[in-house]
C-alpha cells in the first residue's frame, strides 16, 4: 500500500470567523504523513521563511493549496508564498527540479454557487477559468496539476452540510493518503469532488 | 629682556598652588564620597577639612578670602533656582508647595526656636538664626536618595520636590532678614552696608530699590531676551556663556549697590527668564559654573569648621544632632500622614527630609560675617548640620531593611483581603511604566483582561479608578503573586523598569509558577544574555525593534524603497536574535578574563562580523529579474 505525504498550505486571513474552512481543517486526519501548515499564522508580517518553506516542499509529494476565493484569486499571502518560494533554478528552470512530478491541487471554497461560475452564470467562467494563473505555474515547475476541490456557495451552507462537506474532506485526504493515484483518469473531471465521487460509491 | 616683578609672580605661582590644591582635594574627596553613598556636598566638606588648619593645614588664612569669591556660586545657584520656577509648573504645585512646604518649614522652625528658648541660655536673635539655617533640608541629599530608592515620579518625590522648592524659596527672604538682624547689633563692622546710595533719605533709597527691581525685570524679559537672540545668530556658544555670566554678575553689582542680597536679585532674574526660551540654553551654561563655585564654598566651609571647639563639647552636638534629626522627621511625617498617605511613604517622606542642608552652612556662615552668632557655636551648629547629612543615608539603609518589610506585611495583608476576590485573568503584568502600559492598552483595546502589578500606590489608585484590576506592591514577593492569580494566568509580562527586580520577579515565577509562561521586556542586549542564562524564550528588548524601525526609515530616507527596506529589516531581527543567542553561550569562553569595557567592544567587533554574514543572507532572488536573465 502507497503511502504518499501530503502537505497542506492553509492560507486565510479571517481563519477564526470562517465556517466551512474551520470545519475542513477540523476534519484533516491525525496522521505522520499529512502537514498542515497555516501560513497566515506562521508569516503575519508576510516575511516568508523561504528555506524552510523549500524543506517542508521537498518532503511532501502531494501539495494542496486550501484557501477561500477572494475576488477570484487566493489571499495575498499565497500570492507572496508563491512569488518568493518558487525559486528560479530551485523550482523552475534549468537546474530547477526540486518539484518535479510532485501532485498538486487547490482546496478552495467560494461564497458563489456552483451555477454562477459558468457562461451564463453571473461569474462568466468556469472555476478553472480564474485557476489558469495557478495551473500554469504549476506546469512551468513540472508539477501535475489536478483540478480543484471546490465547496461552492458557502453563505448558504447550513450546519449539516458543512459538516458533511468536512467528512467528506477527511476521507478524500485519507484516501490521497494511502493510495496511488490515477492521475489520467482523475484529470477528465472539471472538479475533484467529482470524481472522489465516484470512487465513493 | 622683559621680566614681570618678583611679587607678582609669587602672587601668580600662589594663587595656582591654592588653586591645585582645593581642585585636588575636591577631585579626590567628592568620588570617594559618592563611592560611600553620601552626597557631593559632603564630599567637598570633608576635603575642606581636610586640607584645613585642623588636618594637613594647606589653607589658613586664604580661607575666608576664597569664601568670598565662592559665595558667588550661592548667587548663581538662586539664579538656578529662579530658571527652574517656570510658571505653570509652579501653579500646577501650588497646593502642594503652598501647603505642605509652608506648614513644614513654619513648623520646623517654630518648633525648634520653642525648644531652644526653653532649654539653651542663647539670646532669640541666634535662636531664630539657628532654627532658620537647621529647618532647611538638603536637596542634594533628598533628590539622590529619592533617586536611589528608585521613587522618582512617585507621589512620596513630588511632596518632597513641593517642599523642598517652598524652602528654597524661603531662603530669600531668610538671607534678606539676616542683615536686619544684625544691624541692632552694637559691634557691627562698616563695610557691609556701605552702599553708594547709603547716604540719600531712606524713602529714596527705598524707591531706587524698587526701581532697580523693575529695571531687572523689564529688561530681563525685553532686553535680554532680544540680546540673547541676537548673540545666538552668532553661533558661537562662547558668547552666550559669556552672556549668562555677564546678566549675573551685573544683577548681583546692582543689588550690592543698593545694599541688597546679590542672590534675591538673580533669583528674579531667573524668575524672569524661566519663561524664555533660553530657559536650558542658560541652566546649561550657568550650572558648571555653579557647581564648582558651590563645591568651593563648601570647601571652605569645611576647612573653616574648627575642631578644637567642637571637641570641647562632643555631647551637644551628638545630642542636639539626634533631636534635630528626630523633630523634623515628626514634623514632616505628621504633614504627611494628614495628607492621607501611606505610612510607607510617610516614612520615606519624613526620613528624606530628616536632615539640615548646604543652606545651613551658608546661613550660618553669613550669619557669622555679619557677627550675629559666636565663632564656637556657628562651628558647632556646622558640625551638627554635617552629621544630620551623613546619618540620613543610614537611616534610609534602617528603614529599608528593618522598618518597611514589616509594614509592607501588614499593609499588603490589609490589601489582599479586600481585593484578592475574583481574579482569573489571563495575563498578568508585572510593572506598569511606559512599557507594561503600551502592553496593557493594546490588550485592553482587545478586550483581553490582565491583572497589573505595580509598585507606585499612585499609579494603581488611578489604574483601579479607570477599571483596570491592579495590585499595589513589590511583585519580587511569593504572596503577592499568588494573590494576583499566578496559579490560574496563562501568561506572565515582566515589563519592570529595573532589570535586577525583573529577574526576581522571573526567578520567582519560575520557581513556584513553573507552567505559566514568561514573555519580558529585556532594556538591552546584556539584559537579554541574562534572560537566555534564566531560559526565559519571549524576550522582547527595547533597543532593538524601534532602532531597527528607526533603520528602516534611514534607508528610505537615502532612496531605498519601502518594502525592500523593510525586508531588510525583518531578516535583521532575525538574524539578530539568533546571534544575540549564540553569543549568550559564548560571552563566558574567552571575555571572562578580561575587563567589561574590553568585554564589551569584543561583543561590538563579533556583532559587526556577524552582522556582515546577516547582509548577504538578506539578499534573496524574490522578484528579481536581473537573477531570471
Amino acid at each position: 500500500m502507497a503511502k504518499n505525504k501530503i502537505l497542506i498550505l492553509f492560507f486565510h486571513p479571517l481563519f477564526e470567523k470562517s465556517s466551512v474552512n474551520k470545519i475542513l481543517v477540523e476534519n484533516i486526519p491525525n496522521s505522520e504523513n499529512i502537514t498542515f501548515h497555516d501560513l497566515y499564522e506562521e508569516y503575519p508580517d508576510f516575511d516568508i521563511d523561504i528555506k524552510r518553506e523549500q524543506l517542508l516542499l521537498s518532503s511532501h509529494n502531494i501539495i494542496i493549496w486550501q484557501h477561500p476565493l477572494y475576488w477570484y484569486n487566493c489571499p495575498s499571502l499565497m500570492k507572496q508564498w508563491i512569488d518568493m518560494v518558487l525559486e528560479y533554478g530551485w523550482a523552475y528552470g534549468k537546474k530547477g527540479t526540486e518539484l518535479t512530478n510532485k501532485i498538486i491541487f487547490q482546496v478552495i471554497t467560494t461564497g458563489g454557487d456552483k451555477e454562477s461560475y459558468c457562461n451564463t452564470g453571473y461569474n462568466q467562467y468556469r472555476i478553472n477559468g480564474f485557476l489558469r494563473p495557478f495551473i500554469q505555474s504549476a506546469k512551468v515547475c513540472n508539477m501535475e496539476y489536478l483540478p480543484p476541490y471546490v465547496i461552492h456557495g458557502t453563505f448558504k451552507l447550513s450546519k449539516a452540510d458543512c459538516n458533511e462537506n468536512g467528512l467528506i474532506y477527511g476521507r478524500l485526504l485519507v484516501y490521497l493518503e494511502k493510495n496511488n493515484l490515477n492521475t489520467k483518469e482523475i484529470l477528465k473531471y472539471n472538479y475533484l469532488n467529482d470524481w472522489f465521487s465516484t470512487i465513493q460509491t | 629682556m622683559i621680566g614681570f616683578p618678583q611679587y607678582k609672580h609669587n602672587m601668580e605661582t600662589d594663587f595656582l598652588f591654592q588653586a591645585i590644591i582645593y581642585l585636588s582635594a575636591a577631585i579626590l574627596c567628592v568620588p570617594v564620597a559618592k563611592k560611600l553613598g553620601m552626597s557631593s556636598v559632603l564630599g567637598y566638606l570633608f576635603a575642606g577639612i581636610i586640607i584645613g588648619p585642623f588636618a594637613l593645614g594647606f589653607i589658613v588664612q586664604e580661607g575666608q578670602n576664597i569664601m568670598h569669591f565662592a559665595e558667588f556660586g550661592v548667587v548663581m545657584m538662586l539664579f538656578l533656582i529662579g530658571l527652574e520656577l517656570e510658571p505653570s509648573k509652579f501653579w500646577k504645585m501650588r497646593k502642594a508647595i503652598l501647603g505642605m512646604g509652608s506648614i513644614q518649614l513654619v513648623g520646623t522652625i517654630l518648633i525648634l526656636f520653642l525648644g531652644c528658648i526653653a532649654f539653651t541660655d542663647w539670646n532669640w536673635k541666634i535662636t531664630l538664626v539657628i532654627s532658620l539655617a537647621l529647618s532647611i533640608s538638603s536637596s542634594t541629599i533628598v533628590l539622590q536618595t529619592l533617586k536611589e530608592e528608585g521613587l522618582t515620579n512617585t507621589s512620596v518625590e513630588r511632596s518632597s520636590f513641593a517642599v523642598l522648592l517652598f524652602q528654597d524659596i524661603a531662603v530669600i527672604p531668610i538671607l534678606a532678614l539676616l542683615p536686619i538682624l544684625a544691624t541692632s547689633i552694637p559691634n557691627k563692622t562698616n563695610d557691609i552696608h556701605q552702599t553708594l546710595i547709603h547716604s540719600f533719605p531712606s524713602w529714596l533709597q527705598a524707591v531706587i530699590s524698587i526701581g532697580i527691581i523693575l529695571l531687572i525685570y523689564f529688561s530681563g524679559r525685553f532686553l535680554f531676551v532680544s540680546l540673547l537672540h541676537f548673540i545666538a545668530k552668532t553661533r558661537l556658544q562662547e558668547l552666550l556663556t559669556a552672556s549668562a555670566l555677564l546678566l549675573v554678575v551685573s544683577v548681583s553689582c546692582l543689588m550690592h549697590i543698593i545694599g541688597l542680597s546679590p542672590a534675591l536679585g538673580t533669583f528674579i532674574a531667573g524668575i524672569v527668564l524661566a519663561n524664555s526660551e533660553f530657559r536650558h540654553e542658560l541652566e546649561g551654561d550657568i550650572a558648571p559654573f555653579k557647581s564648582l563655585l558651590l563645591g568651593l564654598f563648601f570647601i571652605g566651609v569645611g576647612a573653616s569648621i574648627n575642631f578644637k571647639l567642637i571637641l570641647d563639647n562632643p555631647i551637644f552636638i551628638f545630642v542636639f544632632g539626634a533631636i534635630l534629626t528626630v523633630v523634623k522627621f515628626l514634623v514632616s511625617f505628621t504633614i504627611s500622614r494628614f495628607y492621607k498617605k501611606k505610612i510607607k511613604h510617610n516614612i520615606l517622606f519624613a526620613l528624606g527630609l530628616s536632615q539640615a542642608g548646604e543652606f545651613g552652612f551658608l546661613i550660618i556662615s553669613f550669619c557669622l560675617q555679619l557677627y550675629i552668632i559666636p565663632n564656637i557655636l556657628a562651628n558647632q551648629i556646622m558640625a551638627i548640620i554635617a552629621i544630620s547629612m551623613i546619618t540620613t543615608p543610614f537611616l534610609h539603609l534602617i528603614n529599608k531593611h528593618l522598618i518597611l518589610p514589616k509594614l509592607q506585611t501588614k499593609e499588603n495583608k490589609k490589601e489582599e483581603e479586600i481585593e484578592i476576590i475574583d481574579e482569573h485573568n489571563p495575563v498578568i503584568i508585572a510593572g506598569f511604566g511606559h512599557f507594561g502600559s503600551t502592553v496593557g492598552r493594546l490588550l485592553r483595546a482587545n478586550n483581553v483582561k490582565s491583572t497589573i502589578l505595580d509598585n507606585d500606590s499612585d499609579q494603581v489608585d488611578l489604574l483601579q479608578k479607570l477599571g483596570f484590576k491592579a495590585h499595589y506592591g513589590d511583585a519580587t514577593r511569593l504572596e503577592l503573586l499568588e494573590a494576583a492569580g499566578c496559579e490560574n494566568a496563562k501568561l506572565f509580562i515582566a515589563a519592570i523598569d529595573n532589570h535586577k527586580t525583573n529577574l526576581q520577579v522571573i526567578e520567582t515565577i519560575q520557581m513556584h509558577f513553573p507552567n505559566l509562561k514568561i514573555l519580558t521586556r529585556a532594556r538591552n542586549r546584556n539584559d537579554a544574555y541574562e534572560l537566555i542564562d534564566h531560559k526565559v524564550e519571549y524576550i522582547y528588548r527595547e533597543t532593538l525593534y524601534s532602532a531597527i524601525n528607526m533603520g528602516i526609515d534611514i534607508l528610505v530616507e537615502l532612496g531605498h524603497r519601502k518594502y525592500t527596506a523593510t525586508r531588510q529589516g525583518q531578516q535583521f531581527i532575525k538574524n539578530d536574535e539568533i546571534t544575540t543567542h549564540k553569543l549568550a553561550k559564548k560571552r563566558y569562553n574567552k571575555t571572562a578574563y578580561m575587563t567589561t569595557v574590553m568585554a564589551e567592544i569584543k561583543l561590538q567587533e563579533k556583532l559587526i562580523k556577524s552582522g556582515l554574514n546577516s547582509q548577504i543572507a538578506a539578499i534573496d532572488h524574490c522578484w528579481d529579474s536581473e537573477h531570471l536573465k
